[in-house]
């Protein structure tokens, strides 16, 4: 299961179309993904068009797929591999109106174990001479959760999430943007399936698990500085910082810096990025017994950890003179490689004498996307 | 929470003076001149060139990190129209 966090893909696809004073562009997108680390692998398509008519309506419709194979390691310490797959639609509608522009979309996200429907709204506007681009956005989740094989477990998510964000042209040459964003969730919070462990002298391997427990409300906030630069030489550098916190006592900070380079037909594009965050307040790899506190939580994303990441990517322009109704198109081809490491999270596929100084878990990631994309 | 409140009096602060600035029709000469934003015009100076591309990798970032949010920009362009 992949939780409601999987909504954000399309509502950013949806927030990100409203550039004001102008409508997105008419283009089409077939995308492959894979991601290959630490047990999982998830693959798939994503199909994206847009289309303008009567020059002041855009729509948009996205068609996504992850089909996950699962033995991540809370999956083969507590559970059975298992196989799924999420299916993702959307549509999106823009208005454009003078130097404003409004977009509507709805999401809805399909698995076995989850659904999830979500409203979007947002507002963006030029203003001071079109130097500044200003959004405000709005979305509203419905999710159910249940349980596989639990035909009696069926709980709720109601998700909120109010955005801000501003660009400005600086000088010539420098573009920055900053992006604030507030979510709040109510409802069936953790992962079903996912168990804690605690200390228990009757096991032989001196713990046991039970079932996570989680408050019903989270919120949280994070903003985000961006910047790109053109250089002399027509190239580009990028560099963002995103700082966040929440309600459950995680703070995180991501870094990001990159380079885009064209040459000729080609466009090169190459990044680093590092993210790192605290624990959650009631998060523990290993607790002193059973109910220990009124919230247990062992998933290693609200551990104490760091990832960082390379990517690369290659942009080759095709149909540049035009073809039947296509205007142009692109292939393209990126890669990027994770590294995780965690701090209190520990690896259980090795047996301890004495729980709790097992080794450190870590994993590296690989994600390739190839897409191509046309404009008509 | 010291820094708590300063980030939410910040973004207040944001909010009530582009509300001001939106509402009142600022009227300020822009001082990078549409002539002069051929580099913004650049794809290369897109902050999103391929929504579908950035919208995957961020969910692999959500999946995997406790952060979430604040992900996308405000759109980038070049305010030439």
């Amino acid at each position: 299961m992949t939780r409601g966090i999987v909504v954000g893909l399309l509502l950013l696809m949806l927030g990100r179309s409203g550039v004001a004073g102008v409508l997105p562009e008419d283009r089409a997108d077939v995308l492959l993904h894979s991601y290959d680390g630490g047990g999982v692998t998830i693959q798939g398509p994503s199909l994206l068009v847009r289309k303008q008519f009567a020059q002041k309506f855009s729509v948009s419709a996205n068609y996504y797929v992850d089909r996950v194979s699962s033995a991540s390691i809370d999956v083969i310490t507590t559970a059975s591999p298992y196989k799924e797959q999420r299916t993702q639609k959307s549509i999106g509608f823009d208005y454009l109106h003078d130097r404003w522009t409004m977009n509507l979309g709805v999401i809805s996200s399909e698995e076995n174990d989850y659904s999830a429907k979500t409203y979007t709204f947002g507002v963006s506007q030029d203003v001071f001479g079109d130097l500044t681009t200003i959004s405000l956005g709005y979305s509203l989740g419905n999710n159910e959760v249940r349980r596989r094989g639990d035909a009696t477990f069926r709980d709720t998510v109601k998700m909120q999430s109010y955005r801000l964000g501003v660009s400005q042209i600086l000088t010539k040459n420098l573009l920055v943007g900053l992006s604030f964003e507030t979510i709040t969730d109510e409802g069936f919070l953790n992962n079903p399936y996912r168990q804690v462990r605690y200390v228990d002298s009757g096991s032989p391997i001196g713990y046991s698990y039970e079932r996570e427990i989680y408050p019903r409300t989270h919120t949280s906030d994070a903003a985000a500085l961006r910047m790109r630069y053109y250089l002399p030489w027509r190239a580009a550098l990028s560099a963002e910082y995103r700082d966040y916190h929440d309600t459950w006592g995680v703070k995180g900070g991501t870094f990001e810096i990159g380079y885009t380079h064209p040459v000729d037909r080609w466009t090169f594009d190459g990044k680093i990025r590092s993210y790192s965050q605290t624990k959650g307040n009631f998060y523990a790899d290993l607790f002193p017994r059973s109910h220990y506190q009124n919230f247990i939580a062992r998933d290693k994303e609200l551990s104490t950890f760091s990832s960082q990441s390379i990517s690369i990517g290659a942009t080759y322009d095709i149909m540049k003179g035009g073809w039947k109704f296509i205007e142009k198109g692109s292939l393209n081809i990126v890669f990027d490689h994770f590294m995780f490491d965690y701090q209190d999270f520990r690896d259980l596929r090795s047996i301890a004498a004495t729980p709790g100084t097992e080794p450190l878990y870590n994993f590296d990631a690989d994600v390739f996307e190839f897409f191509a994309s046309f404009w008509f | 929470m010291a820094n708590i409140r300063i980030r939410r009096a910040v973004t207040s602060a944001a909010f009530a003076t582009l509300a001001a600035c939106v509402l009142g029709g600022c009227s300020i000469e822009p001082w990078v001149k549409p002539y002069e934003r051929d580099h913004m015009a650049d794809k290369i100076m897109s902050l999103d060139p391929n929504p579908v591309s950035s919208a995957y990798i961020d969910h692999v970032h959500d999946a995997r990190e406790g952060a979430r949010g604040a992900t996308g920009g405000a759109g980038g362009g070049c305010g030439c129209n």
